[in-house]
């Protein structure tokens, strides 16, 4: 709120993600309560109408994963959030939008499985159904947050990369940052950069809804904006309509994975802490890499050249600077609250490196003493 | 009179790019867009002004050759996408389309909640008593002791009656027809999509070629004749003894209730929290 600019706040990382999505323009949010992340919802509820948005309450995450993709359609920026069983639910519409070109976030704070699991403990357990949840063969931009900051930049960041490329974009956090309380100072509004997706200025009839372009990236019109056309979760021509030609189906494909190709240099986003000289690295993301960040500090004041990549973008895995890491350090650690997951893509660019695990999966938070001890022992 | 009901069509239909449509020969489904196009044509609504939103099975494709804002979503969530858009722009008058199975199998707990919630979008719903698309499986809505292709030995579940369902849901307006009356068809679909609340029209639809042909009813004529001799008007019906309604159905309006609308009730919500 504009009377709160500049002040300094107590915010959770819940609230954080609501400012970030009300900064970078969202106005609309459909979702179903779920711990960890319902505050989430609470706060678009009392915020969305006050600024001539719109929250609903579904009856069902598959529901608000629907709802949000068409508010998008219509042309408002739109958000659900959820947790674990929740974010299963919405696999089947997050692919939907997935081949449909259709911007919206969805967050997803991650708490214990499967199942049920542990509804009040976090966990980083759904990595990798962030990467391949829905079904088929598609790509997707995952970020994930590790501060009460980091929420709301990185929400930020999500719509402005789901505008940009016209896909859905995940955000991961955990129980830890949802629910921990910092103190931060956001930033004015008016200074946050927004993108806004790129809208049709030809006239309707030119109009082609999935033409290609040099970005890959087709502009996108709202519905009831006089641009008629269809929009389907078939693969489809050009024109947005069914096809099943193999040339038309390879170039839609190709495409879908073109256009974030095209943008690994800004999309893959990573914090080199203490790497200039590091011979060990610790390479960590979410609220693991606040203990990780803690251990190399430690680490150092012992004199154990150690420095951490933190990963903020998931996916499409920043290959680029993990590959650094690994060519520059003998030993690798990737700290994580399940049983190895994101190591696995650390492995797949790994040549010569030892890279080592270290494994939570009791519900609790890995300690810094933890990575500490682990580190000495490398 | 057939000739202008020719123009009507040409100019509501992507005649130019999606035809021949994939329906089979005597489908009910053309019946239904054609009446559905009638209605809005009646109605005076701009092409630009309206969204169809469908969900997976034959009548999915009915949003691939109608020339509005159209959208084929996923297998029982039409609603879902549908309730986005009309919060998300009011002034869109959203239809959504969908099959017996789509909208109240997969889509039933949508179904309920859209006419629970009264939020101010039309379902069609075709009842064609049958999984089509998939080759004959049975629905939420075969009949007891029929034949699907997955009731080899005769179904043994009982239907969902989708009007009286709606009804009981809190729909503002709920109707039935079927494609044997098709003129009165027009009339209920203009009705429904007048109206300001969450309206249901289902149609009873023949799907000879999975249905019929399973159910000694294998042509479209036979399956017309069951309509017209099995549908029985609302005020007649009320008329008629319990006995002799057995084995048929109310066709007409079953309920027209004005109660306070969702898109309505929310910019309330957001003048009171901009007057704080």
């Amino acid at each position: 709120m504009s009377d709160k600019v500049g002040q300094r706040r107590l915010l959770q990382g819940n609230e954080a993600i609501v400012e970030g999505a009300l900064a970078a323009g969202c106005r609309f949010f459909a979702g179903y309560p779920i711990t960890p992340a319902s505050e989430i919802a609470e706060m678009m509820s009392h915020r969305l109408p006050a600024v001539n948005g719109t929250f609903i309450q579904m009856e069902d995450e598959i529901a608000g994963m629907g709802a949000i993709i068409g508010a998008s359609l219509a042309g408002v920026k739109s958000l659900t959030a959820t947790s674990g069983p929740g974010f299963s639910l919405i696999q089947e519409n997050f692919g939907f939008a997935c081949a449909a070109e259709v911007p919206c976030v969805v967050v997803n704070v991650m708490r214990g499985g499967p199942s049920t699991g542990l509804p009040t403990s976090p966990a980083q357990g759904d990595v990798m159904q962030a990467r391949w949840g829905t079904h088929g063969d598609h790509p997707v931009i995952v970020l994930a947050v590790s501060t009460v900051n980091d929420c709301f930049a990185i929400t930020v960041h999500a719509f402005n990369l789901a505008e940009k490329y016209r896909v859905p974009v995940i955000v991961l956090s955990d129980e830890i940052v949802a629910h921990t309380r910092e103190t931060v100072v956001l930033p004015d509004p008016a200074n946050v950069m927004v993108i806004d997706r790129i809208r049709p200025s030809v006239p309707p009839e030119w109009y082609i809804p999935y033409e290609d372009n040099s970005r890959g990236v087709p502009a996108m019109a709202d519905l009831g904006s006089g641009y008629r056309h269809h929009v389907t979760g078939l693969v489809h021509d050009v024109r947005g309509f069914p096809t099943e030609r193999p040339e038309e189906v390879d170039a839609f494909m190709r495409r879908l994975f073109r256009k974030i190709t095209n943008g690994f240099y800004e999309i893959q986003m990573t914090r080199s802490i203490m790497m200039e000289d590091a011979e060990i690295a610790v390479i960590a993301y979410g609220a693991v890499s606040r203990s990780a960040l803690r251990a190399v500090r430690m680490a150092r004041d012992h004199g154990i050249k150690v420095g951490l990549l933190h990963l903020i973008t998931l996916f499409p895995f920043p290959k680029k600077a993990v590959d650094a890491v690994l060519r520059q350090c003998r030993r690798v650690l990737v700290p994580e609250m399940n049983m190895g997951q994101l190591i696995r893509e650390v492995k797949r660019v790994n040549f010569s490196s030892e890279v080592l695990r270290h494994n939570r999966v009791d519900g609790q938070f890995i300690t810094p003493d933890e990575i500490y001890n682990h580190l000495l022992s490398m | 009179m057939a000739e202008k009901n020719i123009s009507v069509r040409h100019d509501y239909l992507r005649h130019d790019k999606k035809f021949p449509h994939v329906w089979c020969p005597g489908c009910g489904n053309g019946i239904i867009m054609g009446s559905l196009i009638r209605a809005i044509d009646k109605l005076g609504l701009q092409k630009d002004e309206l969204v169809l939103a469908s969900g997976i099975g034959c009548s999915g494709r009915m949003a691939v050759y109608i020339d509005f804002n159209t959208l084929h979503t996923t297998h029982g969530r039409a609603l879902t996408f549908a309730t986005g858009i009309k919060l998300a722009n009011p002034a869109l008058t959203v239809i959504t389309v969908m099959g017996d199975g789509d909208a109240t199998a997969i889509g039933g707990n949508h179904f309920i909640h859209a006419a629970r919630r009264n939020i101010e979008l039309t379902a069609i719903i075709i009842n064609n008593q049958i999984y089509g698309m998939t080759g004959g499986q049975y629905s939420p809505t075969t009949p007891y002791g029929s034949f699907a292709s997955t009731a080899a030995w005769g179904h043994i579940e009982h239907p969902f009656p989708i009007a009286e369902l709606a009804v009981t849901a809190g729909a503002s307006y709920v109707a039935r027809g079927t494609v044997y009356h098709a003129a009165m068809l027009d009339d209920l679909l203009a009705g429904g999509i007048a109206k300001k609340g969450f309206s249901v029209i289902e149609v009873m639809s023949n799907c000879h070629t999975h249905y019929g042909r399973r159910n000694q009813m294998g042509d479209p004529v036979t399956m017309m004749r069951y309509f017209k001799e099995h549908g029985i008007p609302v005020d007649r019906a009320a008329k008629m003894p319990a006995e002799e309604m057995s084995g048929k159905f109310t066709i007409g309006v079953l309920a027209d209730v004005d109660k306070p609308n969702y898109t309505e009730e929310y910019q309330k919500i957001r003048e009171r929290s901009q007057r704080e």
